[in-house]
């Protein structure tokens, strides 16, 4: 394994730094654009060396934001779920009943945007229809199946598998405690989330048989899938975890990689949407590119101001990296042509 | 342990006067803001933009640690509180009447988020002066209320004779000798009384010399025959069940230095204070603590203490609710400062001998 040398150092001066100067809950691309949503309610547009910033929540933070590539859907604790594209505008497509807060958000296919509030997850399809269900918990995750128009709910004691539009009680996978975020590979084999209890749990959904992923320090907060489905990388330890999925069984009786070793707690995890290669976010605000095949390292940020990173996104054709971190630091690094 | 966020849960059997309080501290002008985290909405006569509802989620942890629920609606609001740091300066969770405060105060110990973020600053219960005797008899949740206070409003004492508030005190007291209790009429306290306590409290507990702990009749209250059945305590928090169907009134009525109080002592619920003067070897007390929490964790409702650790210029200050402990290095000890090691109990069938004796075989 290299260690970060000064050749490596000269990729940071191409980070183009941005004032975000609050929480950044969450950050994205859509197309060219780097999109930042912050914990003031704003969401802040970068495109080159133009920013402008758009009121989306109005005195209120915007607690989860995720991204399809054309838009950027935020939900507030003020209730509220909004959707802005690439040239800031801003429709509200969902409200919860006054003081809940909106817990997560997930989009889905053709436009769908699902967001859950308390004990209650609803999907809105891509042409406007409603679909509401009734939680045995609050729903901590959500995430759309990658086939079909399902939705995959993180809840208490497990996850709930729903498909809106049709009738009757949503199927379920179900490990005691308390489950986070979800997320499931791209061949919709394998449903996976992070827990209460400093580790991750899979089901394999052919035949529901589990997976403990654990050994965590921390709570596992971020996952990502490498381009090719065969791994999952994800925070929670002094280095990037990184579970293989190549086979029928996936991890089971597998270790994992460690990848990215440092003396700070990894926070963000993010695999090139082409190449296998992974960006990791440290709780000291430094961030390392990590190429799986040599595991060579190439630091894009170093250790400083602005707290852990919160947040870390490719663009949709892997040229360009946006970061963001708790005290209001961001930026986007556009990748030297090599 | 500065930066860390204030919260102060505000407990209280149902009709008590929480809410009523809640709306002095929000209408209050004292250059505060307050995230509030409350049971019910429309209860809360104050427009105020960090007001959010809970949902009451007890979640158990799969730890090891029987007795180890959390609030998981705590959790995530508190996380969701954190992108808006800076914006306000304390946080009060309001509980409803039926709730078991354990959860609520483990959450704080328990989750590493919240901890790092959060620090649980006092529990402040609210008891109805005319109803609260036969709560205790009847709800355990109102006697768990009571046993879990830092601070207890003695609230509605209007509404009953000086001699019935003397009589209510002394019952809280029979539970719960470390508390603060302030009497108050419509919740109407210094806002200064009950919010952002800091260690204030926990000093207070250990430099109180409670003389109604003493067994002034001088002998064993535990080795009383109270002729009733006991019953069986299953193997779980020990926490809000059944303890209801019978009158308690056996109390031991004695004179104390002329202040004519009368002196309770609850068979269910009891509190042991313990000294060792001088040092303690902190590795002799940190494994004996850790060992007793695994073993009689589940009788602790809370449990706290002030520690002078051998060769260490800091005070260690620790609390801990059944099995879960949490402490820290504080403050250094004041030069003239007496240091002594001083543990409390509040919780079920204390052994005091056997606490003593442990206590004692961790002395430096």
């Amino acid at each position: 394994m290299s260690s970060p040398g000064s050749t490596d150092t000269s990729l940071a001066d191409y980070m183009r730094p941005v004032l975000a100067g609050s929480h950044v809950t969450a950050t994205a691309f859509l197309d060219t654009t780097a999109v930042f949503a912050l914990g003031d309610g704003t969401v802040i547009l970068a495109n080159g060396e133009t920013t402008s910033r758009l009121n989306a929540h109005d005195g209120a933070s915007i607690l989860v934001a995720v991204a399809d590539g054309k838009h950027l859907v935020t939900g507030g604790d003020d209730g509220r779920v909004m959707r802005i594209n690439s040239t800031g505008k801003i429709e509200e497509i969902g409200k919860a009943p006054s003081g809940a807060w909106i817990d997560a958000v997930a989009v889905g296919p053709d436009g769908a945007v699902a967001w859950s509030a308390g004990k209650k997850a609803h999907v809105r399809d891509g042409k406007g229809a409603l679909f509401t269900l009734d939680l045995p918990s609050s729903g901590r995750g959500l995430c759309f199946a990658p086939k079909g128009f399902q939705l995959y709910i993180a809840r208490y004691n497990g996850v709930t598998l729903w498909f809106p539009r049709t009738q009757g009680t949503p199927k379920e996978v179900a490990w005691k405690g308390s489950h986070l975020d979800v997320t499931a590979s791209a061949d919709g084999r394998f449903v996976v989330s992070t827990m209460q209890e400093n580790e991750m749990h899979g089901w394999r959904l052919a035949d529901n048989g589990n997976m403990r992923m654990s050994g965590y320090p921390s709570k596992v907060r971020s996952m990502s899938w490498s381009h090719d489905g065969k791994w999952l990388a994800s925070s929670g330890a002094d280095a990037a975890i990184v579970w293989p999925f190549m086979t029928r069984d996936g991890p089971m009786g597998k270790p994992p990689l460690e990848l990215g070793i440092r003396p700070s707690r990894v926070e963000r995890v993010a695999f090139h949407p082409k190449a296998p290669v992974l960006a990791v976010g440290y709780k000291d605000g430094c961030i390392w590119f990590i190429r799986m095949d040599d595991e060579s390292i190439l630091q894009a940020r170093s250790a400083g101001e602005g707290g852990p990173v919160t947040a870390l996104a490719w663009s949709g054709d892997g040229s360009m990296l946006s970061f963001g971190s708790e005290e209001g630091s961001a930026g986007v690094l556009p990748l030297p042509k090599v | 342990m500065s930066d860390k966020i204030p919260v102060t849960v505000l407990t209280g059997y149902l009709g008590a006067g929480k809410t009523t309080l809640l709306n002095r501290i929000l209408s209050e002008q004292h250059g505060k803001r307050y995230a509030v985290i409350v049971n019910e909405f429309g209860e809360i006569g104050i427009d105020n933009e960090l007001v959010v509802g809970a949902d009451e989620e007890v979640f158990e942890m799969n730890n090891g640690c029987i007795c180890c629920t959390v609030r998981g609606d705590l959790i995530r609001i508190i996380e969701g509180l954190m992108k808006r740091k800076g914006k306000f300066d304390a946080i009060i969770v309001e509980t409803t009447g039926l709730a078991d405060p354990a959860p609520v105060a483990q959450t704080f110990f328990v989750d590493e988020e919240v901890q790092d973020n959060a620090r649980l600053d006092a529990v402040v219960t609210v008891a109805d002066a005319k109803w609260l005797t036969d709560r205790l008899k009847d709800a355990p949740e109102a006697k768990n209320q009571i046993a879990f206070a830092d601070v207890i409003l003695l609230n509605k004492t209007d509404l009953v004779t000086p001699a019935e508030v003397e009589e209510v005190e002394a019952r809280i007291r029979g539970i719960n000798p470390y508390a603060r209790v302030i009497r108050t009429v419509k919740s109407q306290v210094p806002l200064s009384e009950v919010l952002d306590r800091g260690a204030f409290d926990l000093e207070r507990i250990l430099e109180l010399e409670p003389a109604f702990l003493e067994t002034g009749d001088g002998h064993d209250h535990h080795g009383h025959d109270h002729g009733h059945d006991h019953h069986e305590h299953g193997p779980d928090c020990g926490c809000g069940h059944d303890h209801h169907d019978h009158d308690h009134d056996h109390g031991h009525l004695h004179a104390h230095g002329g202040g004519g109080l009368k002196h309770y002592h609850d068979e269910h619920m009891q509190s042991v204070a313990l000294t060792v003067s001088g040092d303690v070897d902190p590795e002799k007390f940190i494994p004996w603590v850790q060992d007793l929490a695994q073993s009689d964790g589940q009788n602790f409702l809370r449990w706290k203490g002030i520690l002078s650790f051998k060769d260490e210029p800091r005070r260690y200050v620790f609390q801990g609710v059944h099995m879960i402990l949490d402490g820290d290095l504080q403050r250094e000890w004041k030069p003239g400062e007496k240091r002594d090691s001083k543990l409390v109990f509040i919780g079920k069938d204390l052994d005091k001998a056997k606490l003593q004796a442990g206590f004692e075989a961790t002395a430096a």
